[in-house]
């Protein structure tokens, strides 16, 4: 059969982000694949050298719309660990419950959005009509919906108050009794099952060898969970289990969130049993000691990777990021063999993709002399004009008639 | 056990129910307490200490003296992403956070918002949250 | 001729048609959006969106066909239309019948579906290409259940004309019991025809964008879009004269009430099927069309021999 290659984004239905697929399929049946990342590079380890640590609390916040908490929590841990800062416990236990909360709204978003891939539409409004319970808690404690910006350095902001906690219970008890819903209806609608399982198969070896994490690698078997392993925040004196699943599959990855939601609704009660009584936060320095400092957080999409140098000023000297999806990404190649175009956005949504907060830096590297070169903003420019010139496109008549419309 | 259709019942039993969704524009569901929406400037509380323009993420806020005692504050709400620092740092809580979000504007320098200094201390201050369209 | 003319563009021809379609186009959607808790759209909102569509500059893709790619709208709005005149509506008569109309309206009902893949094909786009592939393959899959589920009846009756059909079942009150398992094969054909969830296959957005209608902007899309409406009401006339033929000869009025109470049934029905399933892929759709609903279709056909034998002596 004839062979085509066929552009999945930069824009496309299907991704919420602007980020290039390209497939060649025969027929049905996809035979190549190749991703193209960084159509959304932010510079936003740069912005952070050029801010202070409590600016950067909130720029950080914003590498990811979803999973905000997560960077915002990993830069401060790092941060708060070079200050040798003794966060109060109660701190801790609000930066916890935020952070299920947070996993809460993450994994009903994906169910959302796994139904909206597999036109399953009824089930996106479902779940995200009982998303807006978490959504309200989010915003009554915090005072966002996303973006909470709850947590500072050496603490967190707003305290929570026992009228709040009550809400919060009560919220949850609803949550609960709607997950159990939809892991009736994920387990036993035929047609659901049918686009889930047995799509998008990634092998335990795979996933150890291709370093899967989260949710992605626990669907096939990979048991690592940064709340457990490397105990952060108040996790260490909580009680949970970390969910794996053997399916291997899209299906299994769906099991696996929604038994972690589970989880997460006992969690939080125990958070709320348990929280102790005390200051929220104690005094930061604007200036951080010099030193180094690596943070873990399990975001819901996966271990997330913070590094933060300080030199001794009120600004970092170096700031790395590793999101999760950075990790997964390249686990979607190895899924997309001998797979069929249909299945191809369930397969990416899958892994709960985040690219804008994987893109982090653009280099350009020449296979025949092995050299890496660094791309600046005109260098970027002047290179985007060439491209186009070459493919016989020229944009000079419309950027001066825009100018002109401009003036 | 596998069958089809398993979600019959929930929509069958949601046609009576009330829809989620509101008529946006007509309706609006209202925001909870302590949400952080525009930030509001009280000038007779500002010393001009400036840490609020120190401490803003997003470089939106600019304190100018005009008069002895007297400030006026120009907040970019183009610029600003509501995260409410201004008002931690702030120590004698000459700025404040309001519930309003729908900040919307066509022109980007609509959204620059002048809070004027107060001249007497008699007159109300001067609220140019909403600026004329 | 003024009233040939005044059937054929204005009732019960286009005119009557489009305004139904855009009607059924609104239950549906309103339907749609309360089984999953929304609001849903206001009344006006499909006439709004065709009023958009048709204000819009139509973009033409250089290296399409441009006479095929015009052609093919109008062709599919023109073939849904012209079913409609077979059909028995409200009246045990249609507008024009003759012996054999049966199969002349399951033609036309599948002229529509060509045109989609014929807009695709000549639209050169590799999203459309494939849309229109996926249409005519799925197009295999349900029009022979469609087809032996609605002769079925039709040898029960005696007659290949709808008209006569509708006299047949109309001087039998209860026959058309005896086609219920047909009037499921036929809904789930016709939610492959319309290309409904779970049979969206060929305009699945998130894999394909649009499928056939990529490339479609402007007055074409709109026609496409108004064609497909006229198609859902056509087709939905077609199962409610099949189907559930009664409710003939008692007035007009009352009459006119009740097929359109039959319409609107058939398309609640449609639009119930298409909340509670997810979209299958192509070969799922095939191994369930020729699995399942074929066999049905069979079953239906030997059940309307078998009681050809019984009852008509």
């Amino acid at each position: 059969m004839h062979k085509v290659i066929i552009p999945i984004g930069p824009q496309h239905p299907a991704l919420k982000e602007p980020e290039s697929f390209r497939i060649q399929l025969s027929g049905e049946r996809i035979t190549g694949f190749s991703v193209k990342l960084g159509y959304n590079h932010r510079g936003i380890e740069k912005a952070c050298e050029e801010r202070t640590y409590l600016q950067d609390v909130y720029l950080t916040e914003r590498i990811c719309g979803i999973c905000s908490h997560a960077h915002s929590t990993a830069f401060t841990q790092a941060v708060e660990e070079i200050a040798a800062l003794a966060v109060p416990k109660r701190a801790l236990y609000i930066r916890t419950l935020i952070g299920e909360l947070e996993r809460i709204h993450s994994h009903l978003l994906w169910l959302g959005v796994a139904g909206h891939e597999i036109g399953f539409d009824t089930l996106l409004m479902y779940t995200w009509r009982d998303r807006e319970v978490v959504m309200d808690i989010l915003a009554t404690t915090t005072g966002n919906r996303v973006n909470y910006g709850i947590n500072t350095i050496g603490g967190v902001r707003r305290d929570i108050s026992l009228a709040q906690v009550k809400d919060i219970l009560k919220a949850v008890d609803i949550l609960e009794e709607r997950t159990k819903y939809y892991i009736d209806i994920s387990t036993k609608e035929t047609t659901m099952i049918k686009r889930l399982s047995g799509v998008g198969v990634l092998s335990h070896k795979d996933a150890v060898r291709l370093g899967a994490v989260g949710p992605t690698g626990r669907a096939s078997g990979v048991d690592r969970d940064v709340r457990r392993d490397d105990p952060y925040a108040a996790y260490g004196e909580l009680d949970f289990n970390v969910i794996t699943d053997d399916h291997c599959d899209v299906y299994g990855r769906a099991v696996v969130r929604l038994k972690e939601l589970m989880e997460s609704y006992r969690l939080i009660r125990q958070i709320l049993k348990n929280m102790p009584e005390g200051p929220i936060a104690v005094k930061a320095p604007r200036k951080i000691p010099a030193g180094e400092a690596v943070s873990r957080y399990e975001a819901p999409r996966g271990e997330d990777v913070h590094y933060v140098k300080s030199n001794g000023t009120d600004k970092p000297e170096r700031v790395k990021v590793r999101a999760p999806t950075l990790a997964n990404v390249q686990t979607v190649a190895k899924m997309l063999e001998d797979g069929q175009l249909a299945d191809l956005p369930i397969v990416i949504a899958a892994i709960d993709p985040c690219f804008s907060c994987t893109d982090r830096l653009i280099s350009i590297k020449d296979t025949k002399s092995k050299k890496t070169n660094i791309l600046m903003w005109d260098d970027l420019h002047s290179y985007s004009v060439k491209w186009y010139r070459d493919k016989g496109i020229d944009f000079t008549k419309l950027n001066r008639k825009l100018q002109g419309k401009m003036s | 056990m596998i069958r089809p259709g398993k979600m019959l019942k929930e929509v069958l039993e949601t046609i009576f129910k009330k829809p989620a969704t509101v008529n946006y524009p007509h309706d609006k569901s209202g925001m909870p307490d302590h949400f952080r929406g525009a930030i509001k400037f009280i000038p007779q509380n500002c010393i001009g200490c400036k840490l609020c323009v120190k401490d803003c993420p997003a470089n939106a806020i600019t304190i100018n003296k005009v008069g002895d005692k007297q400030f006026e504050c120009i907040i970019d709400m183009g610029k600003c992403i509501y995260c409410g620092q201004c008002v931690d740092s702030c120590m004698k809580k000459a700025l404040e956070i309001t519930k309003e979000f729908e900040l919307a504007q066509l022109d980007r320098e609509k959204l620059k918002v002048t809070f004027h200094a107060v001249p007497a201390p008699a007159t109300p201050p001067k609220d140019d949250l909403k600026p004329k369209a | 001729m003024i009233a040939a003319f005044f059937n054929l563009l204005i009732f019960p021809g286009f005119l009557f048609l489009a305004i139904f379609g855009l009607a059924a186009e609104y239950i549906d959607r309103i339907i749609y959006a309360r089984l999953q808790n929304r609001m849903g759209p206001p009344w006006f909102q499909p006439l709004a969106d065709l009023i958009k569509l048709i204000a819009k500059e139509d973009v033409i893709p250089c290296e399409a066909n441009p006479r095929m790619f015009k052609m093919m709208p109008i062709l599919a709005l023109t073939a849904a239309v012209t079913a409609s005149f077979y059909i028995p509506l409200w009246g045990e008569r249609a507008l024009f019948s003759f012996n054999g109309d049966l199969v002349v309206v399951l033609y036309l009902l599948t002229i529509p579906t060509l045109t989609f893949f014929l807009g695709g094909w000549y639209s050169t786009s590799l999203f459309s290409k494939i849309g229109a592939m996926r249409a005519i393959t799925q197009l295999f899959a349900y029009e022979v259940p469609l087809f032996i589920c609605i002769l079925a009846p039709a040898l029960l009756a005696n007659t290949w004309s709808l008209s006569e059909m509708a006299a047949f079942y109309a001087a039998h009150p209860f026959y058309w019991t005896f086609n219920l398992i047909g009037f499921g094969v036929a809904l789930i054909a016709m939610l492959g025809k319309l290309e409904k969830v779970p049979f969206d296959i060929p305009e699945a957005e998130t894999e394909i964008v649009a499928g056939t209608f990529t490339e479609y902007s402007g007055k074409l899309l709109g026609f496409f879009k108004l064609a497909i409406d006229v198609e859902a009401v056509v087709g939905a006339s077609l199962l409610a004269a099949v189907f559930l033929p009664f409710g003939y000869g008692i007035g007009s009025y009352l009459g006119f009430v009740i097929y359109v109470a039959k319409v609107l049934f058939i398309i609640c029905l449609l639009a119930l099927s298409r909340t509670i399933f997810a979209r299958l892929r192509i070969d799922q759709m095939m191994e369930f069309c020729w699995k399942y609903v074929a066999p049905l279709a069979f079953v239906q056909l030997v059940i309307d021999l078998a009681l050809k034998g019984v009852l008509i002596r």
